[in-house]
């Protein structure tokens, strides 16, 4: 069986689930591709999944109200055992990436991190990866009775329903309590389209200039395209827009169809946040900032005058 | 309390990594210490002065001689004592942990710091796969970090946002830019540094072994369009911007 972990708001599926059953699905892996929906009150979510999934676990407990890396590698790890999972696929997202190397270790199985390709030829499974800030390719490869992977977001293409119900099977998990308590939560909602899910991303820099500028410049260019809005850690650090935003090595990983990055100078660190993007477009005042190396259209000049014309000029249609 | 904090010594992010075969060679490249694992030395040595009760803090590295340099830094910040397995063999993380788990044990190591990723093989996996192999909690990302009593306390970011936290020790924690500013060794310091002790330990010690071979690596660089458009009049250079988006790439409406 192909095991994988989905990610979920609660209500709905995230992409990245739909990209983990198209990387199982192109595998080569053998066994029913299995969803697994850890969670409380979850149903709609299970119900989802079978559109994609040739089997749904449900875990709809309250002791998985609340993510926690200990309790759900807990989980998985009992599932994968008494499945008898070959392959576990698990979310490159934060918190995937938190909690799938315990469960290789509680597996006693080789971990691939953040494949951006996969295939399996019986108990050999190969990944590609990006190493070196992104910078090299790595093809990687491990061998065991089970194998745990997890899927970098946007490096497969999301799976389509399958047009029959996958069944569903309520599952017990017999998990820990959880030894790290949270004791505050700062969670920043917003109205966009999720950064790793959005086609189209505007990320302001430090040379956007301020809260007030980011908010017109960005949030106003991504609103009339309909794009998600990222920033630079500069932007972070500087406290004008929350963390969530953050694109980079610290931040998040974007792929999308179009990255227009305004004011943004192109450290590395940044570059490999966003490298991979389809089509990358940069406005910058320095004509010498290394964003225009990666650009695929570039426009030196003053953000705060071609902006506003480009957002003008958006709206005539 | 001993602090184990683990460093490696990794390519410069501005250096350019090349090939040979089809293996990364960095013969040639600046390398520098992991600044992920600088802020968790830095972390140790904070906690340290702030005046958590820490007995010593023990700086562990595992690799190829290179190391040894990321070690010697970490001395001469204030790192009590240094311990350098030497090997050639590539480790990935969770094959990586199990050595780690010794030492800890080995050393009764209370805290091990560990970068939130690492800048060569981009992993995230050794501070959690040395938790779970400890049985012990982790922390992530952690931007704050303070010791109350035999808990820690502080801040770390998650998918969304961030929090704060409490857990008991023993734990791990993974630390990440922001943690706080490294220091600069002084002169004074690296010169004292040279008289610390600086253990060399084999692989075979430990008897770990890579689960997971690479079998091959390249740089792919996109091919870029490279097309600058003349920024002089705005209302122009937006106008065929936007042209170029919604007609040759095709990327908005």
């Amino acid at each position: 069986m192909i095991l994988i972990v989905a990610e979920h708001n609660g209500t709905k599926l995230a992409k990245s689930t739909l990209e983990m059953v198209t990387a199982a699905r192109e595998s080569g892996a053998e066994g029913p591709v299995t969803l697994l929906v850890m969670g409380q009150g979850v149903a709609p979510v299970a119900n989802e999944a079978a559109q994609y999934a040739d089997q749904v676990l449900v875990a709809d407990l309250p002791q998985l109200a609340q993510y926690n890396a200990e309790v759900w590698a807990a989980g998985v790890t009992q599932i994968a055992q008494e499945g008898e999972a070959d392959l576990v696929i698990i979310g490159g997202s934060r918190s995937g990436r938190e909690y799938a190397p315990r469960v290789a270790v509680k597996l006693d199985a080789p971990y691939l991190e953040d494949a951006i390709k996969l295939s399996a030829n019986g108990a050999v499974v190969q990944a590609q990866r990006y190493t070196f800030l992104a910078r090299v390719t790595e093809t990687v490869e491990a061998e065991g009775n089970v194998v745990v992977v997890t899927a970098k977001p946007g490096s497969f293409n999301p799976a389509q329903p399958t047009g029959a119900a996958g069944e569903q099977y309520d599952v017990e998990l017999d998990v820990p309590a959880p030894r790290v308590e949270v004791t505050g939560k700062s969670v920043e909602k917003t109205s966009r389209v999720a950064l790793t899910e959005a086609d189209v991303i505007v990320t302001g820099g430090r040379g956007v200039g301020s809260t007030e500028n980011f908010a017109t410049l960005v949030e106003g260019l991504a609103d009339q395209i309909g794009a998600g809005v990222g920033a630079t850690r500069a932007v972070v650090d500087a406290g004008w827009r929350p963390y969530a935003e953050q694109v980079g090595q610290t931040g998040k990983t974007v792929q999308p169809k179009a990255y227009i990055a305004l004011g943004v100078s192109g450290a590395v660190q940044h570059l490999s946040g966003m490298g991979k993007s389809k089509n990358i477009i940069a406005i910058n005042k320095d004509a010498e900032a290394p964003i225009f190396k990666v650009a695929d259209y570039g426009i030196v000049g003053d953000v705060n005058q071609i902006v506003p014309a480009l957002i003008e000029a958006a709206k005539q249609r | 309390m001993k602090i184990l904090t683990l460093v490696r010594q990794v390519p410069d992010a501005e250096a350019r990594v090349k090939l040979s075969g089809n293996s990364v060679d960095l013969e040639g490249t600046t390398v520098v210490i992991d600044g992920m694992d600088e802020y968790g030395v830095e972390e140790a040595l904070r906690l340290r002065e702030s005046g958590a009760p820490v007995e010593e803090i023990v700086a562990l590295a595992v690799g190829p001689q290179r190391n040894e340099d990321a070690l010697r830094t970490a001395l001469a910040m204030g790192v009590d004592r240094a311990i350098h397995v030497e090997t050639g063999e590539k480790l990935d993380a969770v094959s990586l942990s199990k050595l780690v788990a010794q030492v800890a044990q080995a050393e009764s190591a209370g805290l091990i710091l560990v970068g939130g990723q690492e800048a060569d093989w981009d992993s995230q996996a050794l501070g959690a796969a040395t938790a779970e192999r400890l049985g012990w909690p982790q922390l992530t990302w952690t931007n704050e970090l303070r010791v109350e009593g035999d808990a820690i306390t502080g801040r770390h970011d998650v998918d969304e946002g961030n929090e704060s936290f409490r857990a008991p020790l023993p734990a791990v924690v993974t630390t990440q830019q922001g943690l706080n500013e490294p220091r600069y060794p002084t002169l004074p310091n690296i010169m004292k540094a040279k008289k610390k002790e600086l253990r060399k330990d084999t692989l075979e010690q430990y008897g770990v072994e890579p689960r997971v071979r690479t079998v091959s690596a390249e740089i792919q660089t996109r091919a870029r369009l490279n097309k600058m458009i003349d920024g002089k009049d705005p209302q122009v250079a937006a106008a065929e911007l936007l042209n170029l988006l919604r007609n040759e790439a095709k990327v908005i409406a």
